[in-house]
């Protein structure tokens, strides 16, 4: 295996099995990964774009040597994540959203120093990186606070610091703005980009459900769904693809559910809806222009009345919907995560 | 990095422990409590003033034995469920020095609240103490942690794979074993049989051993068997328990990375 890639798999599967005294109640198999195959080059921001339960954290968790694949195979900086998970690990991080790791009593500077230990850092260079990485969040002031003292935010900062103190070659991050507020979010992506920028040998693994997150950061995305890759490429491109559609959304009111009549419209490609107190949601992809009145017509013949309309370029939520054909809230998954 | 992740695991055992005064009340006070409960039997039936010095080196080891039950055999379950565990794993350090880390930093924790407990036991109930051989008394206390820690550095290779069950399992050990390795009177007491096997917790022959140290001519009945011969399968037992930690958690994790266990949380 050529080391050219920082990431590869090759049909990657991973079934999880029920125990036997809780299969009475549930299902026995629960496939979270159904053969995915990719590749990412040294220096890339991949991103793995999914709903709850497509299979991202696991495939994240494989390639961190957490989980072994059921069958299909996964290399890490040309290391083969099954036979050799400690090989492996020299040459990664990983950060996750909503994690509590650290101890409460330590301080901030102090759980990372910690952490740096267990990657051989020797203490001087350890405390400059992190006085370095704190300023750089913004987190230099919460430096000698007790951990239990921290804000979401804060403590996902310090998470930050943590996985990028060591520098890793590969480096995962698992929705790593999960639950935050919009500015920490905005300051941490910048805090990704800056540091991809100022090391283009490093490699990213993003997984997210956050489409602008993907949009803005990834310079290739895997569209991942119930366990399988459905597109894999730029976001520019997968987005050029929808072009010569027309994607619109529109608020109806009146109607509870506008599924059945959109089912009787022609050339409606994608469609998906999300409820509101007083109106209907509906994100749609139309073959082409024209297709939009018969589809108002439609709506109307039914008693909706059509609130807004809105045509728009197409986002990789857009896309989303396009290849995976349904929105995010209606996707089930395959039950893992 | 061995020795940088173990000063780097025991640091919140031997610094962040420190900052919650409360341990004063729970870990002192309220063993101290037990101690008297047992102290005052003794006096009632009129036992030799060394019986409640057994009470007191009990009351110390027992410190020692909840230590390893429940912040090293079950830390790890701990770990999985705040998140430290999978950071642990992904780490390029031996996990065995991180298990080490816990317990030497353990040890420290529980030696400031078992000597605590020794030092006030000693004065308060004025237990006349004989200390024959410092050398082999501080041989057999060292054995006796390294043995005992290392029982727990095995037992915690458990919680990679299981989860509330092996919490059970603590829960299961914790009285019945200071039963049966006499934390409040000579093991002995229980028959020869029961004495040994008993002996296969380290804190069994660690207290007989230590007591003979301490109270020579009062153990000389009482004693299972001689210092030394308890010394040695201590030794011996050290060793073995340390080995086992070694291979158990090599298997355990390999196991739980298999079924999905390292990062499954609420088990």
């Amino acid at each position: 295996m050529s080391s050219e890639f920082a990431i590869r798999t090759e049909d990657l599967r991973r079934v999880f099995r029920t125990r036997k005294r809780e299969a009475k109640k549930q299902k026995r198999e629960v496939v979270a990964l159904d053969g995915i195959t990719f590749k990412v080059p040294r220096g890339e921001l991949f991103g793995v774009l999914g709903p709850n339960g497509a299979g991202k954290t696991t495939t994240i968790k494989i390639l961190a040597t957490l989980l072994t694949p059921t069958s299909g195979h996964a290399w890490v900086a040309g290391i083969d994540v099954a036979a050799d998970p400690k090989g492996v690990r020299h040459h990664i991080g990983m950060v996750s959203g909503g994690e509590t790791s650290g101890y409460g009593l330590l301080t901030v500077e102090e759980n990372l120093w910690m952490f740096s230990q267990f990657y051989g850092m020797e203490t001087r260079a350890a405390r400059a990186r992190i006085r370095e990485l704190l300023a750089v969040v913004g987190l230099s002031d919460r430096a000698k606070t007790k951990i239990y003292h921290l804000s979401t935010g804060m403590r996902q900062k310090m998470n930050f610091v943590r996985g990028f103190l060591t520098e890793p070659e590969i480096l995962f991050l698992d929705e790593p703005t999960l639950g935050l507020d919009v500015q920490t979010a905005r300051t941490l992506r910048g805090f990704v980009s800056n540091w991809l920028r100022e090391h283009p040998d490093r490699t990213i693994l993003l997984t997210t459900h956050a489409m602008h997150e993907a949009d803005e950061l990834c310079g290739r995305v895997a569209i991942i769904d119930r366990g399988r890759i459905l597109a894999c490429d730029a976001p520019s491109n997968l987005k050029r693809d929808l072009k010569h559609e027309a994607v619109v959304r529109l608020r109806i009111g009146g109607l509870e559910d506008v599924r059945p009549i959109v089912a009787t419209v022609p050339s409606v490609s994608r469609f998906s809806q999300t409820a509101h107190d007083d109106c209907v949601e509906a994100d749609v992809i139309l073959a082409n222009d024209a297709v939009l009145t018969g589809l108002l017509a439609a709506v109307e013949a039914a008693g909706g009345t059509l609130l807004s309309l809105e045509k728009r370029a197409p986002t990789l939520e857009d896309v989303f919907l396009d290849v995976v054909g349904h929105g995010f809230e209606e996707s089930s998954g395959g039950g893992a995560s | 990095m061995f020795w940088r992740t173990v000063c780097g695991r025991a640091y919140p055992r031997v610094i962040g422990s420190q900052r919650e005064k409360s341990w004063i009340f729970f870990e002192i006070l309220l063993p101290l409590l037990q101690v008297t409960a047992y102290v005052f039997i003794y006096r009632a039936i009129e036992a030799p003033p060394e019986f409640l010095g057994f009470v007191v080196l009990g009351g110390a080891m027992s410190a020692y034995w909840l230590n390893v039950l429940w912040s090293m055999a079950s830390q790890l379950y701990w770990e999985k469920e705040t998140g430290n565990l999978e950071l642990y794993i992904v780490a390029p350090t031996s996990r065995m020095a991180i298990l080490l880390g816990m317990a030497l930093g353990g040890m420290f924790q529980t030696t400031l609240r078992a000597a605590a407990i020794v030092t006030i036991g000693s004065l308060l109930f004025r237990v006349p103490m004989t200390v024959t051989n410092v050398p082999v008394l501080l041989g057999v206390f060292l054995t006796t942690l390294v043995a005992l820690y290392g029982l727990g550095m095995m037992l915690s290779s458990l919680f990679l794979l299981f989860g509330r069950e092996a919490w059970h399992f603590s829960n299961l050990l914790q009285e019945p074993v200071s039963l049966v390795s006499g934390f409040y009177f000579p093991v002995r007491a229980l028959g020869q049989v029961i004495a040994a096997a008993a002996s296969a917790l380290p804190i069994t022959l660690g207290l007989d051993a230590m007591r003979q140290l301490l109270f020579p001519s009062m153990m000389e009945s009482l004693r299972f068997l001689s210092a030394e011969v308890e010394l040695g399968i201590l030794t011996g037992s050290a060793v073995v328990f340390l080995l086992l930690a070694h291979r158990a958690l090599a298997h355990f994790e390999k196991l739980a990375r298999r079924e999905g266990r390292l990062t499954v949380r609420g088990q």
